[in-house]
């Protein structure tokens, strides 16, 4: 008994639980002891006794000083017990209930059977002898021999339990780590090309103005306003232009150097969705993320830029121009629908020549502002000029 | 009630939807109220149902084929309620009772007509107020009972009526 020593209950790193049962009583030797009613857990190097009651008083006995198993079976009055003979203590051992014992054997008196199950493992384990090959593998490489010779040394090693999910894991996300950084390899030599693409389309538009006569004006516009909105010869990139703030204010202003007329061509307003296609599309290859390109978006008011970001109510967000005027926009709009009788934000973004978002977003907000007001019914929404308000 | 003079609003689509603007749908229950007030004194009427209601030509313009949902009609009423012209009859909001003459109002019609019949001093059925043949063509005709009985007890108040139960019917004293 005096093998035993207290421990809280968790298991070793690579300790496995093999069996338990409950209703175990701890017999030290042929004496009773305080451990009368509790659960004993098998586990790949220990055994463990845990009281049913108090959980927190829990007995452990190493698997490695057992050195031999009997059966007693059950009789009229009697449980079934298990003989445990254990080697003589080794001095220094962690502190346990017992300091010390007369007896060389303690018995596990199964009140609840499940003794013949736990007998066969508990023979089993000893025999396997875990405890031992798992420290050399983790430890030291001295330990060596004899434990190779079973099935485990010659497989390759199977790691189970939590530490072996986690490896592979490991293993994987390298893998992948590898195979990113050669794809983008790849891009980067597309990258490169894509600078001389630009520079040719740069060399194409010269070409054609000095030929102008050679094709059609019409033509020469036309491809003239693609190649135009093709290409950002030196896109602001994490690169080129440092991290954080600085990178953000500089990409805010290339963004409104660029978008500042199409927006007004567009009657003063671009979707961040339109702009985000837009953008993109004339940098090429250095993409900008979602997210560059909101932060981006967020600093031009602070910048004093001619363009500004701006939240509509429904959560649609808009580049704007700064010259656009909301109570124009309102007087406009509210005239449109007094012109009309009522109108449909289709309607009104075919009449205006606008997105249909952005047509909806006026008409809110004309309504949020008196102009306008609204009939809601299974065929949509329609919007009138507001009698409640010009009439009594 | 093709004689009812339906408000502009009425043909107006939008009325229909309650509005998100707080200043347009404040203008915006003002008419339902008058509207839903005036009709009822049109037709003498003192309840409403509220399912019953939601099919009526009140809330339902059929030519406009436009309907006050009922979460809007309860937000009608609701506004009526708050204005002091609506008590709900009980907890489930079903029907209510409109109030579109205060009682006190009703309680010194009546008294004026009672003094003006020299009825004073003699005790008549609630029956007799309100359907009897003297009373035909005075606008608390076939006023509803509920009605009738808030409205006596503010003259009983005022200590200028009384009233009483006898037979199982009830009666009222002038003084």
């Amino acid at each position: 008994m005096d093998r035993f020593s207290w421990c809280d209950g968790s298991l070793f790193p690579d300790e496995h639980l093999v069996e338990q049962q409950g209703g175990v009583a701890v017999y030290d030797g042929h004496d009773k002891t305080p451990f009368i009613s509790g659960f004993l857990m098998l586990t790949t190097h220990r055994l463990l006794w845990r009281d049913q009651k108090n959980r927190n008083c829990v007995i452990s006995l190493p698997l490695s000083v057992i050195c031999g198993l009997d059966e007693q079976p059950s009789g009229f009055t009697k449980s079934a017990k298990i003989v445990v003979h254990l080697q003589p203590p080794t001095p220094g051992q962690p502190p346990g209930p017992v300091t010390h014992s007369a007896h060389n054997f303690i018995r596990l008196s199964f009140r609840e059977l499940g003794q013949q199950e736990f007998y066969r493992s508990l023979k089993e384990e000893v025999k396997k002898k875990r405890w031992e090959s798992q420290t050399h593998q983790s430890g030291s490489s001295s330990a060596s021999g004899s434990s190779s010779s079973n099935s485990q040394g010659l497989l390759p090693r199977q790691r189970p339990g939590i530490v072996g999910i986690e490896r592979s894991i490991q293993a994987k996300n390298k893998e992948t780590n590898k195979n990113i950084s050669q794809a983008f390899q790849d891009l980067k030599n597309l990258m490169e090309k894509a600078k001389d693409m630009v520079n040719l389309s740069k060399t194409i538009a010269t070409k054609i103005k000095e030929k102008q006569g050679d094709i059609t004006e019409d033509e020469t516009v036309k491809f003239k306003s693609y190649l135009l909105s093709m290409g950002i010869s030196n896109p602001v990139t994490r690169e080129t232009h440092g991290e954080g703030d600085k990178y953000y204010s500089e990409l805010a202003r290339q963004l409104a150097n660029l978008l500042t007329k199409p927006i007004e061509e567009s009657g003063g307003m671009m979707t961040l969705t339109d702009v985000y296609c837009r953008v993109n599309r004339a940098r090429g290859m250095e993409l900008l993320s979602p997210e560059d390109l909101l932060h981006a978006c967020e600093l031009m008011e602070f910048l004093g830029l001619p363009v500004r970001l701006r939240i509509f109510d429904s959560g649609v967000a808009v580049l704007q121009a700064q010259s656009q005027n909301e109570e124009e926009v309102v007087s406009k709009t509210s005239a449109v629908v007094e012109k009309q009788g009522n109108l449909t934000s289709e309607q009104l973004a075919q009449l205006l020549g606008l997105s249909v978002v952005l047509a909806k977003e006026r008409l809110l907000m004309t309504e949020k502002m008196g102009g306008v007001c609204r009939d809601e019914t299974v065929e949509g929404l329609n919007f009138f000029p507001n009698r409640f308000l010009t009439e009594t | 009630m093709a004689d009812f003079d339906w408000p502009w609003q009425y043909k107006f689509p939008p009325f229909f939807t309650i509005q998100p603007n707080i200043e347009t749908r404040k203008k915006q229950l003002e008419a339902w109220c008058s509207l839903v007030l005036e009709y009822q004194r049109h037709s003498k009427q003192y309840g409403l149902d509220v399912t019953e209601a939601q099919s009526s030509e009140l809330f339902y313009n059929k030519q406009l084929n436009r309907k006050l949902s009922l979460d809007a009609i309860y937000t009608v009423l609701e506004e009526l309620r708050k204005r002091g012209n609506l008590t709900w009859k009980d907890k489930t909001r079903k029907s209510c009772t409109l109030i579109w003459r205060t009682y006190a109002e009703w309680g010194k019609m009546i008294y004026n007509w009672v003094v003006a019949k020299s009825m004073m001093n003699t005790v008549c059925t609630l029956y007799e107020l309100t359907s009897g043949e003297d009373s035909e063509g005075q606008e608390f005709h076939g006023l509803d009972k509920d009605v009738l009985i808030q409205a006596l007890r503010t003259l009983e108040a005022e200590r200028k009526a009384e009233l009483m139960e006898f037979d199982g019917s009830e009666g009222v004293k002038f003084f």
